[in-house]
């Protein structure tokens, strides 16, 4: 008996749907291993996990907390994706939307002013919208790969985010820690939950997962998104404008990055700090493919990325696991998922172990 | 079992011949009447959905050529895929030389004395004639590439191949490449060679060089199998002609001796309306629908062919037949016309006097322009997506959006309009065009573009890969579509097709174009010196219809 | 500025290009056969964090360079299963094997952060260290700065004379034709894609245990990534790889000059050289688009699906 591999005649579109659920079982066995490797009950150590952190309303609160960021980036790069642009630079994005959207709440804060918050906001988005330009820019008039543009950009982010922590935006009074000083009220996000952090951001993100879900599917430009993502040359031949396209997905993501970004600074942190992100651009990269680049997807895979973050934080505090543990799920899931995408266009088949040909090989026999 | 197995790496050049035509004798001498160079019974070979060699047999004698003739579909390849050891039969066996084999990889069966030419060439551009034909010996054979080159120029010259071992592959003509495709297979001493539709990149004239060589090459000992479509050169070249038809054996024949209408209808089966000249346009309107003006433009590929002062114009309800060999300009002036290449000057479109030649492909399709473009799969329909998104593709100024919105039930409906005019067999509009076969999709794409009712529709090889009975409803529709007044380009490698619905004709060799004439005064064969690029032709009728060797054309 | 202290930038230029060098090798060799692995960062904090873990716990600072090299290996396996084997998107896949290092290096590496070494010393080149300059910038290096001129020179030959440097050029160009003419794609792929994760991770070793002779969780600093810009930047060509690494340490230590010049710049805005330095020359080599894609192998990041 023998595993054969063989292509299906069509794509499985069960295995398309299947295939994320899958992964998630898969790292869930690899992380119940790993916990035995470590010495721990592997049913406490996934409970710790991934039941703890949910176990009461304020859990399921937090969970909308982390939530909100990888959403919001997640959505801008399911566009750049369906479009076939390889995007990595959310991160980068959200950290330039952090630092411009803190640099007006700073210089507005004491305002009273109704109009300072929805500014502030879209400075956030402004400055990530214009990260996202520059990858935009580069490859449409210089034809160079996005990828590595874009993840080059991030390093720089980080570095001007340190730059203006250390310097221009530090706090006068605050002991010369690399700190913002406190946002005031007035550039500070709306709590939409009374005894929780919820905050507005949750609300943008759910409203981008709405509004795209609409303009992917319904309308001609989410259409022509599509066909230059799977086939570029039949959308050049049709007449669809591929540079506006590229500029409208990278600045669309790079603004939601943005907004990711200060709605982070404005809302849970309250000032600007070195370490604005653990990572949410990187992670909302897992979360789309993860979210089939579904907007439906994306929401229930940024839910379960914020689940990993706060299981890692858990297993920290009530068993001193390693904070990295969770960057490792992270890592497993996309490989699983990469793996189990497999079977959409293949599938495996037991075979009895009967040859095909029954006569002897003479290949080595034939000069004599 | 040939000797010449034992070849000693960089052999001197004269050996090289002699060997060969020595060893040539022994075998013509062995020859018994029962004794076959190969041999194949039952060979039976199912993918999903399909039985692409069904019980298939045929026998091959040496120095004997064969024809394996059939319609594209018809189980050809996968056949020929077998005897290289490419595929594994589900059943059957092979012999070869008497001895019973079981074919496992391309490597086995050159080792038996088996090469093979293919289709679409299997040479790297980027490195050299003898680099190439390196890589595909054995590190003992291929010895030193001094040496190598030099048993190339000896086999060449020898076959009349003229070819530059240390040229580049991407600088050689299709026709060159074909050269380093054979004598890459001769290296190799070899007693079957496999040509899989070699004929289909030549200019009549190539194709009458590369038949000497192949009779060449079966007067020594050689056995041929030669797999092609085309009657005529069946008829020129072939002893013995093994037709396949669905997967099956439709039979076997002496193409010297059989009719071609005969070899056709065993092909086709009942359909005979093969060749068939449509009606002729009825007259034209005097105004012109499109010009080209010196277009003079470098390919956006970077192996691809320039353009040089291309000047044509078409009245509203004309066929324009343009001919050419693939890789003469054809793809180029398709990319300018359609505007996915914009030219350098905007005058040197024109339609119906205004210059179109730097406005993108969705404003010129706002002007009327409609196209097909060569490659279904990958530009002219994208595969993972629905006919109905596929229609929508190009069709989008038929009403199917209103404010940016998709109207489904339009787009929908406009799929199964395309689906029901042109007989598209499909599992309805939200089948994915991948799932179509070639002939389907192509009927798809061309009514997809027809039915937008164009004032200029330019189409690349409308019945490539098609099956008789779709490339009839294909031919019908653009000569309906002639009729209610478009003026319609058709850019084809196929002459028997230009002559079937064309009104006028030219040709594109190296990116230049021929005169272009009216298709009552002009015959295949001036056609044929126009793709070998003698544009004068005038005054040559004497020589073109005497059997004088036509003049090789100088590569520039 | 003095010699001495021209001197000393160009030492340290050798010495900081030299993990960009080693890196950028690898994955030029596994973009020759085609197969395009944006893994190179994951690869080199997995040959960073395991390289550092077995020269602590065992003393020998060759053991962790081959423990380097074999955990740089393993990360290229695991791109191999899916990308070349299954088939799946190789830019997907190099992220996923980017994401995967970062955390599980982060991982294993825990315990080890903080925690000192004593690293490669120079190894003094008898006479040729002598030559002013020279000398000391080329001949008064570690160990693995001279593997990698050897290895520099030895993959120079490989793709100018030898018979499976042509084969992977062919391999790189048309997968298709390489088996129609029976050359062994798969396992030319793998042994590509083997001998890029082996260079990463010591690329990543040298990090760990010569450069900065310590752990700290991604202290690649994209690397990996600049590793990838630098086999664009080279056209695909091993001589002008070895050019660029070079001039990449340089632009890593810019610090080093205006300090010699007497300049003071924010560290932060300094640190950003590189990442920019990057940009810019990928913005000049890809703006001629038709020469770009005439040098990249033709065939690069495509996924190969065999006949049947």
């Amino acid at each position: 008996m023998r595993i054969a591999i063989e292509r299906r005649p069509y794509d499985s579109n069960l295995m398309k749907y299947l295939s994320p659920v899958l992964a998630i079982v898969l790292t869930l066995i690899s992380g119940g291993l790993i916990f035995m490797i470590q010495g721990q009950d592997p049913w406490a150590g996934l409970y710790t996990f991934f039941i703890l952190p949910v176990s009461d309303s304020y859990g399921w609160s937090e969970l909308g907390v982390k939530a909100a960021p990888v959403l919001l980036c997640a959505m801008g790069l399911s566009v750049c994706y369906r479009a076939n642009i390889w995007n990595i630079g959310a991160e980068g994005q959200l950290l330039m939307g952090a630092l411009i959207g803190s640099w007006a709440a700073l210089s507005w804060m004491d305002s009273s002013s109704s109009w300072v918050l929805p500014a502030v906001l879209a400075c956030g988005a402004i400055g990530g919208l214009l990260w996202a330009l520059i990858p935009a820019v580069l490859k449409n008039h210089f034809n160079t790969n996005e990828i590595l543009t874009s993840i080059m950009l991030n390093y720089i982010a980080l570095n001007l985010l340190l730059l203006a922590v250390h310097g221009p935006l530090k706090d006068p009074h605050g002991f010369n820690f690399p700190e913002s000083a406190l946002f005031t009220d007035a550039v500070t996000l709306p709590i939409i939950m009374e005894g929780t952090r919820l905050h507005l951001g949750l609300i943008l993100g759910l409203f981008a997962v709405a509004t795209l879900w609409v303009v992917m599917a319904r309308t001609f430009l989410g259409f022509q998104l599509k066909v230059i993502g799977l086939d570029a040359s039949a959308g050049h031949f049709a007449g669809y404008q591929q540079r506006r396209l590229v500029y409208f997905s990278l600045l669309l993501c790079g603004a939601l990055a943005g907004l990711a970004g200060i709605s982070e600074v404005t809302g849970p942190i309250g000032q600007l700090v070195p370490s604005v992100s653990p990572g949410y651009g990187y992670a909302a990269i897992i979360v789309a493919f993860l979210g089939r680049l579904h907007p439906v997807g994306i929401l229930l895979a940024s839910l379960l990325m914020a689940l990993v973050y706060m299981g890692g934080e858990m297993g920290q505090i009530d068993l001193g696991l390693p904070l990295a543990l969770g960057s490792l799920f992270q890592g497993m899931l996309l490989f699983y998922l990469l793996a189990c995408d497999f079977l959409i266009s293949y599938r495996l088949r037991i075979q009895p172990s009967v040859k095909p040909m029954a006569f002897p090989d003479t290949s080595t026999g034939v000069s004599q | 079992m040939p000797a010449s197995h034992a070849a000693a790496p960089g052999a001197s050049q004269p050996t090289e011949t002699q060997r060969r035509s020595s060893e040539n004798t022994i075998k013509s001498n062995t020859v018994s009447p029962d004794s076959f160079r190969i041999r194949c019974q039952n060979i039976t070979k199912a993918y999903p959905g399909v039985v692409a060699n069904d019980q298939i047999s045929l026998a091959i004698r040496p120095g004997e050529i064969h024809a394996l003739l059939g319609e594209n579909g018809a189980g050809k390849s996968t056949l020929m895929k077998i005897l290289y050891g490419v595929t594994a039969p589900d059943a059957g066996n092979i012999w070869f030389d008497d001895q019973p084999i079981a074919l496992k990889s391309p490597a086995q069966a050159r080792r038996l004395g088996i090469g093979m030419v293919f289709q679409h060439f299997s040479l790297f551009e980027t490195l050299t004639v003898v680099e190439n034909i390196a890589l595909s010996l054995d590190k003992q054979q291929a010895g030193n590439l001094k040496n190598l080159a030099k048993r190339i120029e000896t086999i060449s010259s020898h076959y009349g191949m003229p070819v530059d071992p240390h040229r580049h592959v991407h600088s050689l003509s299709t026709g060159e490449r074909q050269r380093v495709e054979i004598i890459r297979c001769l290296v190799q001493d070899i007693s079957l060679l496999i040509l899989d539709e070699p004929t289909s990149v030549l200019t009549p004239q190539e194709v009458s060089n590369l038949f000497k060589t192949l009779k060449k090459l079966a007067t020594e000992g050689c056995s041929l199998l030669f797999i092609s479509h085309k009657l005529q050169e069946v008829k020129a070249l072939c002893d013995q002609a093994t037709v396949l038809r669905q997967g099956k054996i439709a039979g076997t024949c002496d193409p010297r001796t059989t009719s071609t209408e005969a070899m056709a209808s065993m092909m086709v089966g009942n359909q005979t309306t093969l060749g068939k000249r449509y009606r002729f346009s009825t007259g034209t309107k005097k105004t012109h629908c499109l010009e080209i003006c010196d277009l003079t433009e470098l390919s956006s590929s970077e192996f691809g062919t320039t353009l040089k002062e291309i000047n044509l114009s078409i009245q509203p309800g004309e066929i324009l037949g343009i001919a050419g060999v693939a890789g003469n300009g054809q793809k180029e002036l398709l990319r300018f016309l359609s505007g996915e290449d914009l030219t350098s000057s905007a005058e040197s479109i024109k339609l119906k006097g205004k210059n179109i030649g730097q406005l993108t492909p969705g404003k010129r399709r706002k002007l009327g322009v409609a196209v097909v473009p060569e490659e279904r799969l990958g530009r002219g329909a994208v595969p993972d997506m629905s006919l109905s998104e596929n229609g929508l593709l190009t069709g989008f100024l038929q009403n199917l959006i209103a404010r940016g919105f998709l109207q489904r039930g339009r787009i929908h409906g406009y799929a199964n309009r395309v689906i029901d005019q042109f007989r598209v067999k499909a599992n309805g509009h939200g089948a994915d065009a991948k799932s179509l076969s070639g002939g389907n999709l192509q009927k798809f794409i061309i009514g997809r573009e027809i039915i937008q009712n164009p004032e200029l529709l330019i189409c690349a090889s409308p019945t490539w890969g098609v099956d008789v009975g779709a490339a009839n409803i294909i031919h019908e529709a653009l000569i309906d579509l002639r009729d209610k007044g478009a003026a319609i380009i058709v850019i084809s490698e196929d002459l028997d097709e230009l002559f079937q619905i064309s009104d006028r004709i030219g040709a594109l060799c190296h990116g230049n174009l021929s005169p272009i004439k009216p298709l009552q005064h002009t015959s295949i064969n001036e056609v044929g010196q126009w793709m070998a690029g003698v544009f004068d032709t005038e005054f040559q009728d004497e020589q073109l219809h005497s059997e004088t060797p036509v003049k090789e054309y100088e590569l520039s | 500025m003095d010699i001495e202290l021209l001197t000393n930038i160009l030492f340290a230029m050798v010495r900081t290009g030299t993990p960009l060098l080693l890196v950028a090798l690898g994955e030029l060799v596994c973009e020759k056969s085609g197969v395009l692995n944006l893994g190179q960062e994951g690869m080199m904090l997995m040959g960073a964090v395991v390289g550092f873990i077995a020269a602590l716990t065992t003393g020998n600072l060759m053991l962790g360079v081959m423990m380097g090299i074999m955990a740089g290996m393993a990360m290229a396996c695991l791109f191999g299963v899916l990308a070349i084997q299954l088939r799946a998107n190789q830019v997907a896949t190099g992220l996923a094997l980017t994401i995967f290092g970062a955390g599980l290096s982060a991982y294993i590496g825990t315990d080890y952060v903080g925690q000192g070494l004593s690293g490669f010393q120079p190894f003094i080149v008898p006479l040729l260290s002598d030559i002013p300059v020279l000398g000391k910038v080329l001949f008064s290096q570690d160990a693995l700065v001279y593997l990698s001129f050897i290895i520099c020179i030895v993959l120079w030959l490989f793709f100018k004379f030898s018979r499976p440097g042509l084969m992977i050029k062919a391999i790189g160009e048309s997968p298709y034709s390489a088996t129609a003419v029976g050359l062994p794609v798969i396992p030319a792929r793998w042994i590509a894609l083997l001998f890029g994760g082996a260079m990463a991770g010591m690329g990543g070793a040298y990090l760990s245990l010569a450069y900065t002779p310590l752990w700290a969780e991604g202290m690649t600093a994209g690397r990996g990534w600049i590793g990838l810009a630098l086999v664009v930047f080279a056209s695909w060509k091993v001589e002008r790889v070895l050019l660029g690494a070079w001039l990449f340490g340089l632009a890593s230590i810019m610090h080093l000059v205006l300090q010699g010049m007497g300049a003071s710049i924010s560290s932060n805005l300094l640190a950003t050289l590189p990442y920019l330095a990057t940009i810019v020359v990928l913005v000049l080599l890809s703006s001629n688009q038709s020469r770009s894609r005439m040098l990249a192998p033709m065939s690069l990041g495509k996924p190969y699906h065999p006949a049947g």
